[in-house]
């Protein structure tokens, strides 16, 4: 989008916090006691095994999940503002209904929502940004195709040209790069990186370590707890890809009422004794 | 026979049957959108369960104000409504899913409305009211069905965008805007309005119906969801027209009369439609470049 020059300047940037956020499913933590902050400009990726809670988090930053315990919010410098203002998320691909007879350019075009709301109309000017994100992402000439006879790649791209249109200081994608070809997330990584220069917050959900080390300055690690969080080479350590993986494991379905909530915070030890 | 006594002279004829073709065609203005969202949300059984639902707030007035249009009506949408939101707000807090919440309140409520018909003996009138007759439009049931059928495009054009992205990407809807579950219930209660008059006025069958086969059969002509929503209205209207006169010309009763030449427009879209016909996929076309 040729509008980026300004966001470049006037964007203050939005952070991140979360204090002791716990979130789940019917009781049982998915993402437990997580403190701490993502600050305004990070590009950072989030790791971790299957069923670490990694989606989990990404639905609590944007407000789907009501936390089990703890709260997370949105800061523009010291000040909470509200999350849907600021935020653009991409979940994993399957919330779509790829039969709904819709095409790309009307898809791509929801991106406008927070400009045009429930009945603005969306103008010339507005038809313009749409072929440009959608240029940006490499699809002119796609906009009448319906949405269900896009390849999964194709479909990814639709999704990233609307996210460009969201214009958002936050940006939170789940797994944006699975079963995408290489020269497709290459042109995908050349917008996270657009929007990194542009000072948002970038936080992927990735699991390709090479592909992180190569790119994310910064990792969270977690499996279900935070394991390590700082720069991508101190996370990204053989023991603590171990250590991810062994408290996945510890998983326990008939698990007791967590006591942390009323006393100290015990020991992992203590914890896999029990 | 000339075809202006084929297809124009009954209605220049007869008041009644420009009563009925006036009727139809309001409630297939209404409907026919309707049905498509239907459709396309994977609801086209709603309409079916909904007119069972409806069916003890309409005995309910109907033993209060006996055969009253505005007495049953007025029943009847309030037993669709609290229906529509139990299910609703059943399916977003809990892990049941709609369809299955809706089964669920549709079935205590047809079996209370059966309960209280047979509570009061005789329900040949009311089984009369549920099959409706068509040709028995009075300027009540005409001012409401115009009534219905202009309430629901206004309200449908005003909550378009956010349903059409409730349907298409519910979770992006939900991280942009609160609007999503109220707009779901607005378009329920679509709904049942549009079941709710059509059933009184023109019965169960006539009111599902002219929703449901129009809609079906757009598909087979549109790919694309304006054109659907065009191809269904006018399949309605085309079928309302084509059904009352084919219902005067063979003596036949004219509700059913209509639904069977909604559904022989859907055979013919199964058949002759240019998306995806039966015939269109038969002919041996070879493929293309690119």
């Amino acid at each position: 989008m040729t509008g980026s020059a300004h966001h470049r300047v006037h964007r203050s940037g939005a952070s991140i916090h979360f204090e002791d956020l716990t979130l789940g499913y019917d009781r049982h933590p998915a993402v437990h006691h997580l403190s701490g902050s993502i600050e305004a400009g990070s590009l950072l990726a989030i790791v971790g095994p299957n069923g670490a809670g990694k989606s989990t988090l990404l639905k609590g930053i944007v407000g789907a999940l009501t936390p089990l315990h703890g709260s997370v919010s949105i800061r523009d410098g010291a000040s909470p503002v509200e999350t849907r203002a600021r935020l653009a998320y991409l979940p994993q691909v399957s919330a779509i209904d790829h039969t709904f007879p819709i095409c790309v350019f009307d898809l791509v075009a929801t991106g406008l929502w927070r400009r045009s709301g429930l009945f603005g109309g969306v103008g010339r000017k507005d038809c313009d940004a749409v072929e440009q994100a959608l240029a940006a992402v490499g699809l002119t000439g796609f906009e009448r195709r319906e949405i269900g006879k896009l390849s999964g790649g194709q479909l990814q791209r639709a999704l990233f040209a609307r996210l460009l249109l969201q214009d958002a200081d936050i940006i939170l994608l789940d797994e944006p790069l699975t079963a995408i070809d290489s020269k497709t997330a290459a042109d995908l990584l050349d917008l996270v990186r657009r929007w990194h220069s542009e000072h948002r917050t970038v936080v992927a959900v990735l699991h390709d370590m090479a592909l992180v080390r190569e790119i994310f300055p910064q990792t969270l690690m977690m499996a279900r707890e935070l394991v390590a969080y700082g720069r991508t080479s101190d996370v990204l350590t053989p023991e603590n890809l171990l250590a991810a993986r062994r408290m996945i494991e510890a998983f326990d379905e008939s698990a007791h009422v967590c006591a942390v909530d009323d006393g100290a915070r015990p020991q992992a030890a203590d914890r896999k004794a029990s | 026979m000339t075809v202006y006594d084929a297809l124009v002279a009954p209605f220049v004829e007869f008041e009644f049957m420009r009563r009925a073709l006036v009727g139809s065609i309001a409630l297939a203005l209404g409907a026919g959108p309707v049905g498509v969202f239907l459709m396309l949300r994977r609801m086209s059984l709603f309409g079916d369960a909904m007119a069972h639902a409806i069916l003890p707030g309409a005995a309910l007035g109907y033993l209060v104000g006996g055969l009253s249009l505005t007495a049953m009506t007025a029943g009847g949408l309030v037993a669709g409504f609290i229906v529509v939101m139990l299910a609703g707000l059943v399916a977003r807090n809990t892990s049941v899913k709609e369809d299955a919440s809706l089964a669920a309140f549709y079935l205590v409520s047809l079996a209370l409305g059966v309960t209280i018909v047979s509570l009061k003996g005789s329900n040949i009138d009311l089984l009369h009211v549920l099959f409706g007759s068509v040709l028995a439009l009075d300027d009540a049931a005409l001012v409401l069905l115009a009534s219905i059928s202009s309430l629901t495009l206004v309200v449908l054009a005003l909550i378009y965008r956010p349903l059409v992205l409730e349907c298409v990407d519910p979770s992006f809807l939900q991280s942009v805007s609160r609007s999503g579950g109220p707009v779901h219930l607005v378009f329920l209660a679509l709904v049942v309005m549009n079941l709710v008059g059509g059933f009184n006025a023109l019965g169960t069958l006539l009111a599902v119906g002219i929703m449901m086969l129009p809609a079906v059969a757009s598909r087979f002509w549109a790919n694309e969801l304006t054109g659907m929503i065009c191809a269904a209205t006018l399949i309605g209207i085309l079928s309302s027209v084509a059904g009352l006169i084919a219902s005067y010309h063979l003596g036949l009763p004219s509700g059913p009369t209509i639904i069977l030449a909604a559904g022989f427009a859907y055979m013919a879209s199964l058949a002759f439609g240019p998306n995806g016909g039966l015939v269109l996929r038969l002919i041996p076309r070879r493929h293309l470049e690119a």
